[in-house]
């Protein structure tokens, strides 16, 4: 079993490969959620106009990426648009879908924070003499981020876990090396190694998580 | 031909729409038996790990907390990886369609029994104490008071993680599994054109758009009202 799974000789030997990956996916992760945030800021504040002819439409965006896989996406970019004489490459290909997929979802979130910060406090920011860029910048935005902190944060995790999507059309992230020392090694303790490396960079996030959770529901 | 034609050519190509319909629908019924067996199985063994938790066996506790925080924190994609090609080394061999059922169904019993879990321990203590005070024993408390409320609380985020998760089920196509995805991959390969693709996508439009809508709508009718 342990020498299966955990042969430290394979972990020794295939840890340059694995290394580079984890460095890979870090950039990644540091790349798209900026990304995705980004995009996500745009979707909220134009559907915090209020103005239905915007809002619907958006609304309908947002859905859309929600009911369609990443992955389909993905492949979508990657191999369906070579055929209009557009070959993107595999790192393009995932930063264009994470930047439509997760600033859907960043988007949604942040449009129900800005949701959530009362009209009187716009119309009194704006009655002071702000200009509506202020107001959104200086009143709305900070309390609709402290808002959905939890979800903001949580969406970013499953953005850095999408990452290893990357894998499928040979973006060099973890994942990926994992997959490419297993093949050399013939054995699945690359493999074994690359969830270690995800769990241990990820749990503190999801503890984190797990208490704000739990502080939000007793909180009701 | 105008661009315009070759464009529909190329993406929209009635031929060879026509040719692959079948396999597409194909993998149509095989991303809907996965998703089905998906939801049902991972949500029953969330709902089962939260009950378990709520006795308050402190080993049990840590043991569960752990499971969960392991299947929350890894990617789905390296947990199917790991299944699929780390079993066989010890003479397991799932298939792809099982090991992702598997990945799929663990991956959303984490999310589920964190979601349950936390709708519980939102059901006020004293509320507790009155039901078992009326002589409610410590089942007919969790079944008639507290999970009643409970439920109801987990409803939307639960709705969401799970469309999430069962959209993984185009993961398979990693794993071979016979997916749409997957269909519309080789289809795509064995006729150099990517309508069988556009299809694809429309399918998994037309499978989970519908999903998305109800989930809104489930969402604002179980909101609490603050």
């Amino acid at each position: 079993m342990i020498q299966t799974f955990f042969n430290p000789e394979i972990i020794a030997a295939s840890w340059p490969i694995v290394r580079a990956g984890l460095w890979n996916t870090v950039l990644l992760s540091l790349l798209v959620v900026p990304l995705g945030l980004g995009g996500g800021l745009i979707l909220a504040l134009l559907a915090s106009a209020k103005n239905p002819a915007v809002r619907w439409p958006l609304m309908a965006w947002v859905d859309f990426f929600r009911a369609f896989p990443p992955l389909v996406l993905l492949i979508l970019l990657f191999a369906g648009l070579p055929f209009a004489g557009l070959e993107l490459g595999g790192f393009t290909c995932v930063a264009v879908a994470f930047f439509l997929n997760t600033g859907a979802y960043y988007g949604e979130i942040l449009r129900a924070g800005i949701d959530s910060v009362p009209a009187g406090q716009i119309e009194a920011a704006r009655s002071t003499g702000l200009s509506r860029l202020q107001t959104m910048a200086y009143v709305v935005l900070p309390q609709a981020v402290r808002n959905v902190l939890p979800d903001l944060l949580s969406n970013t995790l499953e953005v850095v876990k999408l990452t290893s999507l990357g894998s499928v059309v040979a973006v060099p992230e973890l994942l990926y090396q994992a997959r490419q020392a297993q093949s050399i090694t013939y054995s699945p303790t690359p493999i074994v190694v690359a969830a270690a490396i995800y769990f241990l960079m990820l749990w503190p996030v999801v503890r984190l998580l797990s208490r704000l959770e739990n502080r939000a529901l007793a909180g009701r | 031909m105008s661009s315009w034609d070759r464009f529909t050519d190329t993406f929209f190509n009635t031929k060879v729409m026509l040719k692959y319909l079948p396999d597409i629908l194909s993998g149509v019924v095989v991303t809907i038996e996965l998703a089905l067996l998906i939801v049902v199985t991972g949500i029953a063994a969330g709902l089962a790990l939260a009950l378990l938790r709520s006795l308050g066996i402190r080993p049990l506790n840590w043991l569960i907390i752990f499971v969960v925080d392991l299947f929350r924190s890894l990617p789905p994609l390296v947990v199917i990886v790991l299944i699929y090609f780390g079993l066989p080394s010890v003479d397991l061999s799932p298939s792809g369609f099982v090991s992702t059922w598997l990945s799929l169904a663990f991956v959303l019993m984490a999310f589920s029994e964190e979601i349950f879990w936390a709708g519980i321990t939102s059901v006020a203590k004293g509320q507790w104490e009155a039901a078992r005070s009326t002589g409610l024993s410590f089942g007919q408390t969790l079944m008639s008071v507290v999970l009643p409320q409970a439920l109801r609380l987990t409803i939307p985020p639960l709705t969401n993680r799970t469309i999430a998760i069962t959209k993984g089920t185009a993961l398979g196509t990693v794993v071979a599994v016979t997916e749409i995805l997957g269909q519309a991959s080789s289809a795509m390969s064995n006729s150099y054109n990517p309508s069988p693709l556009m299809m694809g996508a429309a399918a998994y439009i037309v499978l989970f758009f519908p999903v998305v809508v109800a989930a809104r709508w489930v969402e604002t009718k179980f909101a609490w009202k603050r």
